[in-house]
C-alpha cells in the first residue's frame, strides 16, 4: 500500500534515472544465483503464502521452473509480492526479473510500457459474484447495483465498459488491495465484486459464508494471464517463453514428473529434443540442454501445475476449459522444440 | 593625507569570495538537476517507456465513486485527476475546520475548573493522539459498515432529517433554483458591509470611548440580508429529499442513486477519523497557548473593571493565538498530507486516483511530479495564508 508504494516508485524513478537498459539478465541472474520473481499479495490458487509461509500457485510454480531450467534447483528464487499498481514499476526498474502475477496481456501494457509478455499461462475472463439472497441470475439484471473492484486493474475499465455498453447505470467502489476489496464486499459496501473469474473462485473461499455466494454466468472479457518481462534483452525474453512453451510440450508429449526419468531413453524424437538428449536446443538460449529435463523433473508439466494449484480437485475447483491443451478442446499451444 | 585601505586580490576579498563559492554552488546544482533529467528521458527513450504530459488527454475509462466536478468514463485521465484534487480539496477544508472547532473546545475543557470535564478531555487527548491515524481510518470504515443497516433494510434516521446506512449518509439537496443568486449577492454585501461597520465602531471607540454593538449587528447583517433577499425573491430554494423505495426489481430498492444527497461512507469515515485525531493535537496546542499567558494578565484586566468575557476576548486570547498559530499551521498542514491515506478506505482522492492513472499509463515519474507539486502548492498556500494571519496577530511594539 502507501508505505510500500511510494520506495517502490521512487525507486524506480531513481533506478530509471541512475541505470540504462541492461543487457544480459540472465547473466546477471546466474551470478547472483536466484530469480527474482514478482508475484502477487495473494491470490489462492495463482501465488499465496501456505501455512508454512511458502509460497504457492500456479504463478509462483512458473517462476519456479524458470529457477529449475537455469539453476536445476525449484527453490532458487525470491517472491516479492506487489499490489497491481506497483508491478510494472517493480518490473521497469529491474527490481524483479520477471513478473507472475495473473497479469492481463494487453496492447497497452505490451507496448507503451517497455514490457514484453512471454506468453499466457492461463486464460481468465472477467466475472461477477453477488449473494445469492439477491436472486440474480444474469449480469443484464445488475442494473443500478454498486460494484466492488480493485484498482488500477483491466477490471476496472471493463466493468465501465459493460455497464455503459448495456446502458446500465452503476456505481464503481476501488480499493487498493484485494483483501480491502473482499471484506468491503463481506461487509455489504456493494451488490457485487467483480474480477478474473478465477480470482472470484479463489476469493470466494475467504467470505463469511462462501456458500451463501455465487458467480454469474456471463464472461465479459478476454483476460490473458501471463509472466512478463522488460523489453530490450531477447535472450531473457526467450528464456522465459521457452520455459513456458516446455511446459504444455512436456504435457502434449506425455512427459511427467513421475515419468521424466523414464523418457529420457525414449525413442521419440520429440521428447529426445525436448529433454535434451538430442539436438543442443538449450545452449542456444544459454542454458544446459536439459534445461526442460530440470523444469519437469522439479516442477511437472503444465497439467500438472494446472492440477496441483487450480484443477478441481483444489479448494478452486476450476475446470481446465479454455486451458486445455489444443489437442485436447482447449487453446493452450506451444510452437515445437526443433 | 587619506589612507586608502590596501588593494586586496578579488581573491582573498571576503565578500567576492562569498560570491564565487555559491555561484559555484548553484552552478554544480543545476547541472546536477540537468543530469538527472536529461538521463531519465534518455533512459525512459531507451527502454521504450512512454514519457511525457500526453496522455492527459487520452479518455480514461474507468469510474470514480465520488465526482465534485462532472466526470464520466469518457472524461480523459486529466479530468480523473482533476476529481481526486477536489476530493482532496474538500477533506482538507472539512477537516480543517471540525478539527479546530473539536480541537479548541477540547483544549478550553481540558483547563476547566470542572474535575469531571478536565478529566475527560484530558483522556480524549492521550487516547486518540496515541493511536495511528491509519488504525483510527480502518476503525471508522469497517466498524460503521458492519453495524449499519443494510442497502435495503430500513435506514438509522437521525433527527428525521439524516437518513444512515451502509452506503452513507443521505440528506435533502438543496436546489438552487432561478433567483438565489440575490441571496448570494446580499450576503457577500452583508460580510463587506460589516467589515466597514467594525472599521467604523473601532475609529468611535478610539475617539469618543462610546461603543457599538458590532456583535449583534454583525449577526444580524450576516443572517437578515440573505434572509430578506429570499423573502423579496420568494424562496426560489427547494429541497430535493432522498427516495427510498422497498419493492419493485431488487437492485432498483434501497435509496435511489442520484436522488437527494448522499456522502459516501468512505467520504465519512475518512473526515471523522482525520479530524478527530488532529484534534487531540489542536487542543493541546490551545491548552499550551493559553497557559502560555501568565495569570497576572487576567488579574490584572479584572482590576481594570473587565468582566470574564471581554477579559478573555480582548486580553487572554490575541496574545494566547501568537503562540497559538504557528504550531496550528503544522496540524492544517500534516492533515491534508495525512489525507493521502484514504487509500486504505477507496476514497478517491488524488492519490487514490492518480494512482490508479499511474497504472493504466505507466507513467509513474509524471504522476509523482503531479502528485508532488499540487499537495506542495496546497500546503504552501495554507502555510501562505496562515502566516499572513499570524502576522496580523503578532505583537507589535510601539
Amino acid at each position: 500500500m502507501k508505505t510500500k508504494f511510494l520506495p517502490v516508485v521512487l525507486g524506480a524513478a531513481l533506478g530509471v534515472a541512475a541505470t540504462g537498459a541492461n543487457a544480459a539478465k540472465l547473466d546477471d541472474v546466474k551470478a547472483k544465483g536466484f530469480v527474482q520473481c514478482g508475484v502477487s499479495q495473494g491470490l489462492p490458487g495463482f501465488s499465496n503464502p501456505d501455512s508454512a509461509g511458502n509460497w504457492t500457485g500456479l504463478d509462483v510454480d512458473f517462476c519456479r521452473a524458470m529457477a529449475a531450467a537455469i539453476f536445476d534447483d525449484a527453490n532458487a528464487v525470491k517472491f516479492t509480492p506487489l499490489s497491481a499498481k506497483e508491478r510494472f514499476t517493480a518490473l521497469q526498474s529491474g527490481e524483479i526479473d520477471v513478473l507472475s502475477r495473473n497479469t492481463t496481456w494487453t496492447m497497452s501494457r505490451d507496448t507503451q510500457l517497455g514490457l514484453n509478455f512471454a506468453g499466457v499461462t492461463y486464460y481468465d475472463g472477467q466475472g461477477f459474484m453477488v449473494r445469492k439472497s439477491l436472486g440474480v441470475t444474469s449480469a443484464l439484471e445488475l442494473s443500478g447495483a454498486t460494484v466492488c473492484t480493485q484498482t488500477g486493474t483491466t477490471t476496472e475499465l471493463n466493468v465501465a465498459d459493460y455497464f455503459r455498453a448495456n446502458n446500465m447505470p452503476y456505481e464503481i467502489v476501488a480499493f487498493e488491495k484485494n483483501d480491502e476489496v473482499v471484506q468491503a464486499y463481506d461487509a455489504g459496501r456493494c451488490d457485487v465484486f467483480t474480477t478474473d473469474a478465477s480470482g472470484l473462485y479463489a476469493e470466494r473461499l475467504k467470505l463469511t459464508n462462501p456458500g451463501d455466494h455465487q458467480v454469474l454466468p456471463e464472461i465479459i472479457s478476454k483476460e490473458p494471464l501471463g509472466p512478463v518481462v522488460q523489453q530490450g534483452d531477447d535472450q531473457w525474453f526467450n528464456v522465459t517463453k521457452w520455459v513456458y512453451f516446455a511446459l504444455i510440450n512436456a504435457e502434449e508429449a506425455g512427459v511427467n514428473s513421475a515419468n521424466v526419468d523414464e523418457m529420457k531413453s525414449s525413442e521419440d524424437p520429440n521428447v529426445k529434443r525436448l529433454l535434451g538428449t538430442e539436438g543442443a536446443f538449450g545452449e542456444a538460449i544459454g542454458l544446459s540442454n536439459d534445461w526442460a529435463y530440470r523444469v519437469v523433473k522439479h516442477v511437472g508439466n503444465y497439467g500438472e501445475i494446472f492440477e496441483r494449484n487450480v484443477g478441481p480437485d483444489t479448494p478452486l475447483g476450476i475446470a481446465r476449459g479454455l486451458n486445455a491443451l489444443w489437442s485436447k478442446g482447449g487453446i493452450q499451444y506451444a510452437p515445437p522444440v526443433r | 593625507m587619506e589612507a586608502h585601505p590596501p588593494r586586496t586580490s578579488l581573491w582573498n576579498d571576503p565578500k567576492a569570495r562569498g560570491i564565487i563559492f555559491q555561484a559555484l554552488l548553484v552552478a554544480v546544482l543545476s547541472y546536477l538537476v540537468f543530469w538527472i533529467v536529461r538521463n531519465t528521458i534518455g533512459n525512459l527513450e531507451k527502454q521504450n517507456i512512454a514519457s511525457g504530459f500526453a496522455f492527459l488527454d487520452t479518455t480514461a475509462g474507468f469510474g470514480i465513486s465520488q465526482t465534485l466536478v462532472s466526470y464520466s468514463e469518457t472524461s480523459s485521465y486529466g479530468r480523473a485527476i482533476l476529481v481526486g484534487f477536489f476530493n482532496t480539496l474538500l477533506v482538507a477544508v472539512v477537516g480543517i475546520i471540525a478539527a479546530t472547532i473539536l480541537g479548541f473546545v477540547i483544549g478550553i475543557a481540558r483547563l476547566s475548573n470542572n474535575w469531571v470535564i478536565s478529566r475527560l478531555a484530558y483522556c480524549y487527548v492521550e487516547v486518540i493522539r496515541n493511536i495511528p491515524l491509519l488504525l483510527q481510518i480502518l476503525f471508522w470504515y469497517v466498524a460503521a459498515l458492519r453495524s449499519l443497516p443494510s442497502k435495503r433494510e430500513e435506514p438509522l434516521s437521525l433527527f428525521g432529517l439524516v437518513d444512515m446506512n451502509v452506503f452513507g449518509l443521505w440528506g435533502p439537496k438543496p436546489i438552487f433554483g432561478e433567483g438565489s443568486s440575490t441571496a448570494v449577492i446580499a450576503f457577500i454585501a452583508a460580510i463587506v458591509i460589516t467589515i466597514f461597520m467594525r472599521r467604523w465602531a473601532h475609529k468611535r471607540q478610539d475617539a469618543t470611548g462610546q461603543q457599538f454593538p458590532v456583535g449583534w449587528t454583525t449577526l444580524g447583517l450576516i443572517v437578515g440580508l440573505p434572509l430578506l433577499a429570499l423573502i423579496v425573491t420568494g424562496f426560489p430554494i427547494s429541497f430535493e429529499w432522498p427516495v427510498f423505495v422497498d419493492t419493485g426489481p431488487v437492485f432498483g430498492r434501497g435509496f435511489q442513486l442520484g436522488v437527494g444527497l448522499n456522502i459516501i461512507p468512505e467520504l465519512v469515515a475518512l473526515t471523522l477519523a482525520l479530524s478527530i485525531y488532529t484534534a487531540s493535537f489542536i487542543a493541546e496546542i490551545v491548552r499550551a497557548g493559553i497557559q502560555a499567558i501568565s495569570h497576572g494578565q487576567t488579574e490584572a484586566s479584572h482590576a481594570l473593571g473587565l468582566r470574564h468575557g471581554p477579559t478573555l476576548r480582548l486580553v487572554i486570547i490575541p496574545q494566547a493565538l501568537r503562540v497559538i498559530i504557528p504550531p496550528l499551521t503544522s496540524q492544517y498542514l500534516n492533515l491534508t498530507k495525512n489525507s493521502s491515506l484514504a487509500v486504505a478506505i477507496g476514497y478517491p482522492d488524488l492519490v487514490a486516483t492518480g494512482g490508479t492513472v499511474l497504472n493504466q499509463t505507466g507513467q509513474a515519474i509524471e504522476i509523482i511530479g503531479i502528485w508532488m507539486l499540487v499537495y506542495l502548492s496546497l500546503s504552501l498556500t495554507t502555510s501562505g495564508l496562515m502566516n499572513w494571519y499570524n502576522q496580523r496577530v503578532a505583537l507589535i511594539e510601539r
